[in-house]
């Protein structure tokens, strides 16, 4: 690991202000991500600019809309009893993500500003059709997410909370990859506050993604069995020595049917 | 033999455990000397190579870096290089082909990870900034890694065997085998592929090498699981320095499985540059991503295997064939585990009258292959229990049944392929585990699981082992370069108290409670008043280590011995204080008596009265009361068990969980059963690890390791297991005076053949590779969807 300055800033603006003055500065909210790439000398940043001073955790449930502060780990997600409530399938996901360990330093702000290809919150936000609030703005998931480790997020701009819309019921079913644990295959499956169904990939391609064949059939009726014989093309998947385009393709769907069973 | 107490067959728990899990063992990494410095090695990037230059003048002027050393270096010092230290022949009588394995890299790499240089500075980051600006200039070969391709390799490993092949041994009468095969009824054949294996203690290797330039001798401290061995090689063979100037000393140790009775190139570099940078101490631990990378793996071989029946399904002849891959360098005992633990293994529990098999032993660009928990024998019982099932399967003849009918039941019994079995009681394991693994309502479970949508399987592993490794006669005529006998020195301290120097060497096996606890047996003294020392080679006679599940066989045969001596000494010294002729005295819990008298002392008042000495004539008895033994043993100890595991596939996804396991093994006598449930648990959970989860994969293209670290290399997790069922069943082992036999390796070699027969017969398939990760079965089960459809 190459050394770094380290800045803690307390407020949202002075980190922002830390960044721009950075040479390569990286935010880190719980480092999960980071310092293990750093470790591996695969990241070097001159700049560490720890959000962990804002301070900022919490989750608020509101009648149309639960607003996790971007601060929150992903423990006190999972543990939340008005979460459980309101939106019992995002407090499972948040429960399944790496281990105790990760569960008590990863933040949700820090997991989908980073937008690992397999991470689990990525899925819930599109698939809930969340808004995710920045230092400068609210964007929309389906705007947010652009890509493999990329986002909408310009250089200084900080997530601040994620607000998910209350669904009538979703599910999380992840496949993981049997070594790391992360998702190899994980779909979020929500059926929206008006009817609509969203169903959103990760793990499974360069970043999460939406399948529209499965929204519609799942619109017209929400069953398990409306996904037979759907299923998502392998050509553009992620393909590794754990599991190849066609496996993937084919878990895609068995998690989308789990998901849907497990909704509530 | 009870199970409360402290003596033989006592569930103690385990002594060392306080300091372990508390965070106060004292492992390698802990030990600091003043003025130490820390090393980083740079290692190959590279399959195979040809080094062109090494340019470390960058590096040395980095800042607080203390010397640089290549191959050169090396050369120049005349330092031996790594040795293979069993010699095997070809079956045409040549020699094995043993390429050069020099300290540091000479000329060429030849894996990825090879060591090519050692940098050597004031702290580690410093050492490894320093490492990553030596420069290497490289013109890359062809390489192999698979050990089914080696043999038509564009460019050999080494010069010294063009076609890769190292030897082509053979075991067995090749025409009796072909005769049988000629009148057989039925043929069984199948190939099998033993997964590599990256063998993952939970420590690290690590090594601090010093020099003490008044002395003029070196000390190593290091993660060995035999630190005498270390120094002799080291020694002999490295030239470092005659053996009373080079002490080594394996302090706790986490883990080995193998991995660390070898010598590698990392901790003879540490002890050997030393001297070179004025004797300050050179400390190198490894990251895990270079325990990975250059940590000897295990298993890979590549088998072709026949199995010959008679029209009554009686087994007339097994015939194999297997390639073994030793990786790019040929590591201390590679060469014994494909050939004399392995093949000699072929016949099983089983009355085989005609085997026959060959080895070839195969160079690959890969990290060397030696043992591995279990080494050779696990890859022996995988063959003999896979197709002993798969031939069950074919003659529809129940495989419990079929095992039955060919057992060994007559003892002694001698094999085609040199063993002769001592003792055992297969049945007898045989309807435990039926009987607890209600392997006949397994139908009943079977249905049950098909209505969720699980593919239930069932598998049998019956396996037989061989442990402690002997006799020492026997074995050099085979080719060891050591004697496989065990030392002990019982020393009792004027108060009573027992220290116990031990030539074995324990990384996690608990002997600091076994051995005292035959200690407390048979002085009749407190398990807190006996420590045990071992792992120094200054305080402790030499000694050859813990491997083999030989500690408790061997090692603790030899301190047996030694307590006989103890106990003979302090008869004559008690007899003289009392008064009383030494035949007449009596030993029992503790007490010295004599017959026909109320006269006694204690155990402790003994040993004052052997060192006061003012009580006899020293003329006639030798003051002090201390005695050594060295034990060889006659024959190998033979464990044997059966397992039987059970396992749902998840027919979506390709899931496999083992939702049931049975072991009921045959340890012979035991001495702290709870340990020794302990070692099948880390066995079985190890073998569960290699059939399901486990498997080494280098890139064929690029020959970069791609399961170089946890992110990819699958651990088995306690999540992944059930709790399972153990019994133990005992025929004492004859050939040594408490009876025992070896356990630390059982569960490893049992397993993946129970495993694997599960969930071939789930899938009702012949095979399926290991490791049968979720892709690789539901990758199996395509055809058959297909066929469905």
């Amino acid at each position: 690991m190459e050394n770094f300055n380290y800045i803690r800033p307390a407020k949202v603006a002075d980190a922002a202000k830390a960044m721009k003055k950075a040479k390569d500065g990286k935010f880190m909210s719980g480092g999960m991500t980071l310092l293990p790439t750093m470790k591996q000398g695969l990241a070097s940043p001159s700049d560490i600019i720890d959000l962990s001073g804002l301070k900022n955790s919490g989750v608020k449930v509101g009648s149309k809309s639960v607003t996790i502060q971007a601060g929150t780990i992903h423990a006190d997600v999972a543990g939340s009893k008005d979460l459980k409530k309101a939106i019992p399938g995002l407090a499972k996901l948040a429960g399944g993500i790496g281990d105790p360990h990760v569960r008590h330093k990863g933040t949700i702000g820090g997991s989908v500003a980073n937008n690992d290809p397999a991470a689990d919150y990525p899925s819930a936000c599109l698939a809930l059709g969340a808004t995710i609030h920045t230092s400068d703005r609210k964007l929309a998931a389906d705007k947010f997410f652009t890509g493999m480790f990329s986002t909408a997020l310009k250089d200084t701009e900080i997530v601040t909370a994620v607000e998910f819309p209350i669904p009538k019921k979703c599910g999380y079913a992840k496949f993981p990859n049997p070594a790391s644990l992360y998702a190899m295959v994980g779909v979020f499956v929500a059926q929206l506050a008006d009817g609509s169904v969203r169903v959103a990939v990760t793990g499974a391609g360069a970043g999460v993604f939406r399948v529209p064949e499965m929204e519609a059939a799942l619109s017209k009726k929400f069953a398990a069995s409306s996904l037979d014989g759907i299923a998502v093309k392998s050509k553009n998947l992620n393909s590794d020595m754990h599991a190849s385009a066609e496996y993937r393709a084919h878990l895609i769907t068995v998690m989308a049917k789990r998901a849907v069973d497990a909704a509530k | 033999m009870s199970e409360t107490g402290t003596g033989i067959g006592a569930r103690v728990k385990r002594k060392e455990d306080q300091r372990f899990i508390t965070g106060k063992g004292n492992y390698t990494d802990d030990i600091n000397l003043p003025k130490q410095t820390y090393a980083y090695f740079v290692r190959s990037p590279h399959a195979h190579a040809t080094i062109k230059s090494i340019n470390t003048a960058k590096a040395k002027k980095m800042p607080g870096v203390v010397g640089v050393f290549t191959g050169e270096d090396v050369a120049n010092d005349k330092l031996g290089g790594l040795i293979c230290g069993w010699m095997i022949h070809s079956k045409d009588g040549s020699p094995m082909k043993a390429g050069p394995h020099p300290v540091l890299a000479q000329g060429k790499v030849r894996y990825v990870g090879d060591h090519v240089a050692l940098v050597v500075a004031e702290t580690k980051e410093l050492a490894k900034a320093a490492a990553a600006a030596v420069s290497v200039t490289y013109a890359v070969l062809p390489h192999v890694v698979d050990v089914a391709d080696a043999m038509k390799a564009k460019a050999p490993v080494h010069d010294v065997a063009p076609d890769n092949r190292v030897f082509n041994w053979s075991i067995g009468d090749e025409a009796a085998t072909d005769a049988a095969f000629k009148n057989a009824a039925h043929v069984t054949k199948i190939d099998l592929v033993n997964n590599r294996l990256i063998p993952n203690a939970m420590e690290p290797r690590a090594a601090i090498g010093s020099y003490d330039t008044g002395t003029e001798s070196y000390t190593l401290y290091t993660t060995s699981q035999n630190p005498h061995v270390a120094r002799l090689v080291i020694s002999a063979f490295h030239g470092l320095a005659p053996e009373h100037k080079l002490r080594v000393i394996a302090p706790d140790v986490g883990g080995g499985f193998g991995s660390k009775i070898f010598i590698y190139a990392e901790e003879v570099a540490c002890v050997w540059a030393s001297k070179h940078i004025g004797g300050r101490p050179i400390k190198w631990t490894a990251e895990r991503s270079e325990s990975f990378l250059a940590d000897a793996h295990g298993r890979d071989h590549v088998t072709h295997a026949e199995l010959a029946t008679d029209a009554n399904g009686i087994i007339t002849g097994f015939k194999v064939h297997t390639k073994a891959a030793m990786g790019a360098y040929l590591s201390t005992f590679a060469s014994c585990v494909p050939t004399y633990l392995y093949a000699t293994l072929l016949s099983g529990q089983y009355a085989i009258p005609n085997i026959y098999a060959e080895v070839d032993a195969i160079y690959t660009n890969t990290a060397p292959v030696d043992a591995y928990r279990g080494a050779g024998r696990p890859e022996a019982t995988y063959v003999v229990e896979r197709i002993v099932e798969t031939a069950a399967r074919e003659l529809k003849i129940d495989p419990a049944e079929f095992r039955r009918k060919n057992f060994v039941t007559a003892f002694p019994h001698q094999t085609p392929v040199i063993m002769c079995y001592d003792a055992g009681d297969y049945a007898a394991a045989l309807d435990k585990a039926l009987e607890m693994s209600e392997y006949s309502s397994f139908g009943e479970r079977k249905s049950a699981a098909a209505k969720k949508g699980k593919l239930r399987g069932i598998g049998l592993s019956a396996y037989i082992e061989a442990c402690g490794i002997a006799p020492s006669a026997a074995i050099g005529s085979l080719g060891a370069g050591v004697g496989l006998w065990e030392s002990a020195e019982v020393r009792v301290n004027p108060v009573g108290t027992v220290e116990i120097l031990t030539g074995s060497h324990s990384h996690g096996q608990g002997h600091e409670t076994t051995f005292a606890q035959l200690v407390s047996d048979r002085l009749g003294v407190d398990i807190n008043n006996v420590s045990i020392v071992h792992g120094d080679t200054d305080k402790v006679q030499f000694g050859m280590g813990t491997y083999g599940s030989r500690s408790g066989a061997v090692g603790m045969t030899a301190i047996s011995k030694a307590l006989d001596k103890i106990e003979a000494k302090a008869k004559k010294v008690a007899a003289a204080v009392m008064e009383a002729s030494a035949d007449d005295v009596e030993f029992k819990n503790g007490t010295f008596t004599v017959k026909g008298t109320d006269k006694k002392m204690a155990f402790g008042e003994v040993a004052l009265s052997a060192y006061v000495a003012h009580k006899f004539n020293s003329a006639e008895i030798e003051p002090g009361l201390k005695e050594g033994a060295f034990h060889d043993p006659s024959n190998f100890v033979f464990p044997a068990g059966v397992h039987i595991c059970e396992v749902e596939i998840d027919a979506d996804t390709g899931v496999t969980e083992v939702v049931s396991y049975t072991a009921v093994d045959d340890f012979g006598n035991i001495i702290n059963p709870m340990i020794v449930e302990g070692q099948v648990h880390g066995g079985i959970v190890q073998g569960i690890g290699q059939a399901l989860a486990e498997g080494c994969v280098y890139d064929k293209d690029s020959g970069q390791l791609l399961t170089g670290s946890y992110m990819d290399y699958q651990m088995p997790r306690a999540a992944d297991v059930p709790n399972f069922k153990l019994a133990f069943t005992c025929t004492p082992c004859p050939s040594n005076p408490l009876g025992m036999k070896g356990c630390g390796e059982a569960g490893a070699i049992a397993s993946p053949a129970a495993v694997m027969n599960a969930v071939t017969d789930a899938l009702g398939l012949r095979d399926v590779a290991m490791p049968a990760t979720p892709q690789t079965v539901w990758k199996a089960m395509q055809p058959m969807k297909k066929a469905a459809e």
